[in-house]
């Protein structure tokens, strides 16, 4: 390429640079060095230099005698985020394989009906849809109604504000987001090497394993990291279906900021979520870099 | 026109392929895609033999069936009727992957995120053979198609040619009874295409396999194959050895499909048993093979392939007067358009001898002559 051709593109970036170099690194140059300060009394933070904020993401101070305790409340917020994500992209990608496959396999008129049946959730509200769940699952709801009026169960089942209800939630809301790359893969997987595989004596399962997941890996990959990271971060869902006890990392983030009013704490909090999501990131490059070298 | 399939397949020359006990038989099948008014009859009732060890092909333009048939084989396609044999068992049911066949495909379909070697073992790691066994025929397969330093490369790291062979190694590694050929040779350039087909008949020779080879290009069937049947609309018009099917073409398709040939309208004069006096147009007379249906007086179709013709100039006698209508210059021959008085074209191929094409030019009356032996007679 000629050196004004690439000035000019440079040019021609240069907007959408500035406005993603001021909406990213602005607010996380904020969040790290609100971090590193000390709270103030009803909110917002004063201008002295402390790590409190760091220490108390790990750790309890007793407000009576300073004695210090692992944050388990802490701890077991991370590890239901870390476990509801790994097990929301599971899911995702047990639904979202065969959903894929199915669609890959239409006529290719058809196919694209399928897709577009895909993202019909998107086009309503998160939120609207997350209380739709709700209405479905509370204990008043249309589920529990129903099973009780075929006399299956006697009481409501405790559904919403469990765990499960917020792993139901996520499944559902990030489907789409597994479907969609693994679909892409799964539609230039060439089937005729398929076909050889069968030739070749291999059986349905071993064609699945041996041919099939080794050339859609890259799709794979890419569904689990567009579900694993904002699975992560995930905050509606978990706050309206997991209630106040259920909380996943955005929820405490969100109870620094407000109730809480330890800003320090919430910004420490989201850089340590920002941390979590790299580490998933350069997990993904480091695969794809694999992949592509692996022709 | 179905009972014919079954009385044109004469004994070929090589007598003890006749011995030879039947590899693949197709009774009656019939393959019928879509329906209603959408239905496509892929083969109506095709039968064929094809025995152990044969070099067997099917010949025929694109959408004759011959694909349909070799997948059919291969257990990608289940029959809509008749059968499926192979080695004397009924295979109609079974899956690709528990018939001893193995295919060649076409796109050659090699596995891209596996290495050469991987690729050529997959059959055998699937058959669950241990893996000394593996490493073993895979070196073996490496060596037989010349592609051991090719070993771990990956598969798109490697020439179309360099494919073909893998694909055949890979092919051949799990011994099938049977190897089919879908095409495999289409990709590749004409200098590699004939020396993949010397290579071909080579490793048929080597490992005593049956192969079925689908093509539609009939140098490649004439030059490879130890019969070849010759299909067309789903149905086999000819099957025979590669001289038969030139020499003695069955009928008006099978002689224009296999070269080239001159057809001249003919009349029969007199028939003694099997063979009889034709008359050609401009009051030639040939003697020939006549079909039991023939008797004197009879219209019949005369063929006539171009290299059986000689060019003369005009006036020596005895020949089709015609003249020049185009001159072909093709390297090793010369290809003549004759135009005869009656207005029928026809094409006569003259080797060039060492002094060059003989000095004919566009628009010289010429006389084109044949040996009376030349000429054959079609079932019309």
């Amino acid at each position: 390429m000629r050196r004004a051709e690439i000035r000019r593109n440079w040019l021609l970036a240069t907007p959408a640079l500035i406005l993603l170099l001021a909406a990213a690194s602005g607010p996380l140059l904020i969040a790290v060095v609100y971090s590193v300060l000390e709270p103030g009394d009803y909110s917002g933070v004063v201008w002295k230099l402390s790590g409190e904020g760091w220490f108390r993401v790990l750790f309890n101070r007793d407000i009576f005698d300073d004695t210090v305790s692992l944050a388990d409340a802490h701890l077991t917020i991370f590890w239901r985020s870390a476990s509801l994500s790994l097990m929301t992209t599971f899911f995702t990608l047990l639904l979202g394989f065969p959903t894929a496959y199915f669609i890959a396999t239409r006529p290719l008129r058809q196919r694209m009906l399928w897709l577009f049946l895909v993202t019909i959730p998107f086009w309503t509200n998160l939120l609207i849809r997350t209380f739709a769940i709700m209405e479905v699952i509370r204990n008043e709801g249309i589920a529990n109604s129903t099973l009780m009026a075929l006399g299956l169960i006697d009481a409501p089942i405790q559904m919403l504000y469990t765990d499960a209800s917020v792993l139901a939630g996520m499944v559902y809301v990030y489907l789409p987001l597994m479907v969609l790359p693994l679909y892409a893969s799964l539609d230039r997987l060439d089937f005729r090497l398929v076909e050889a595989a069968y030739d070749l004596y291999a059986s349905r399962i071993a064609v699945l394993r041996r041919v099939i997941i080794p050339l859609v890996k890259p799709g794979i990959v890419a569904g689990s990291i567009l579900v694993f990271i904002p699975s992560l971060g995930a905050y509606v869902t978990p706050r309206v279906l997991g209630g106040g006890k259920n909380m996943m990392i955005s929820n405490l983030i969100e109870l620094q900021f407000g109730e809480g009013r330890n800003w320090p704490l919430g910004a420490a909090l989201s850089i340590t979520l920002l941390a979590f999501v790299m580490v998933a990131l350069i997990f993904y490059v480091r695969n794809m870099a694999g992949e592509q070298r692996n022709g | 026109m179905r009972e014919r399939t079954g009385s044109i397949e004469e004994p070929t020359e090589n007598g003890d392929a006749t011995a030879r006990r039947p590899m693949v038989e197709a009774r009656s099948v019939s393959k019928v895609f879509g329906s209603g008014d959408s239905e496509l009859r892929a083969l109506d009732a095709v039968s064929v033999t094809i025995r152990e060890g044969e070099f067997f092909t099917l010949l025929g333009p694109s959408g004759c069936g011959k694909t349909t048939l070799l997948r059919m084989i291969a257990g990608f396609e289940h029959p809509s009727d008749g059968a499926i044999l192979l080695d004397g068992a009924d295979i109609s049911g079974l899956p690709p992957y528990r018939r001893p066949v193995n295919t060649v495909f076409q796109s050659y379909a090699l596995f891209p995120h596996l290495t050469v070697a991987g690729n050529i073992a997959f059959g055998l790691e699937m058959l669950g053979r241990p893996a000394a066994e593996v490493a073993d025929t895979v070196e073996r397969m490496l060596r037989m198609v010349r592609m051991e330093a090719m070993r771990d490369r990956l598969t798109s790291q490697i020439s179309g040619g360099q494919q073909q062979r893998v694909a055949l190694a890979r092919a051949l590694a799990p011994q099938p009874k049977v190897l089919l050929l879908d095409e495999p040779l289409s990709a590749l350039d004409l200098k590699l295409r004939k020396e993949m087909q010397i290579e071909l008949k080579r490793l048929q020779t080597e490992t005593g396999i049956t192969f079925v080879f689908v093509t539609h290009d009939q140098e490649e069937a004439l030059t490879m194959s130890d019969r070849i049947a010759v299909m067309r609309d789903g149905q086999i018009l000819q099957i025979g050895s590669p001289h038969e099917i030139y020499e003695r073409p069955a009928d008006h398709f099978v002689a224009s499909f296999i070269g080239e040939t001159n057809f001249l309208a003919a009349t029969v004069e007199t028939r003694t048993g099997e063979r009889g006096r034709i008359r050609l147009p401009g009051g030639l007379v040939a003697e020939t093979d006549l079909f039991e249906s023939m008797a004197p007086g009879d219209a019949v179709a005369a063929v006539i392939r171009p290299e059986h013709l000689r060019v003369q100039p005009a006036g020596s006698g005895s020949g089709l007067a015609a003249t020049v209508a185009t001159i072909v210059y093709l390297g090793t021959d010369t290809q003549y358009h004759l135009r005869l008085e009656s207005g029928e074209m026809l094409v006569a191929r003259v080797q060039n001898g060492p002094s060059g094409s003989p000095g004919l030019a566009d628009g010289a009356a010429v006389e084109a002559s044949f040996a009376p032996t030349a000429v054959r007679v079609l079932r019309d």
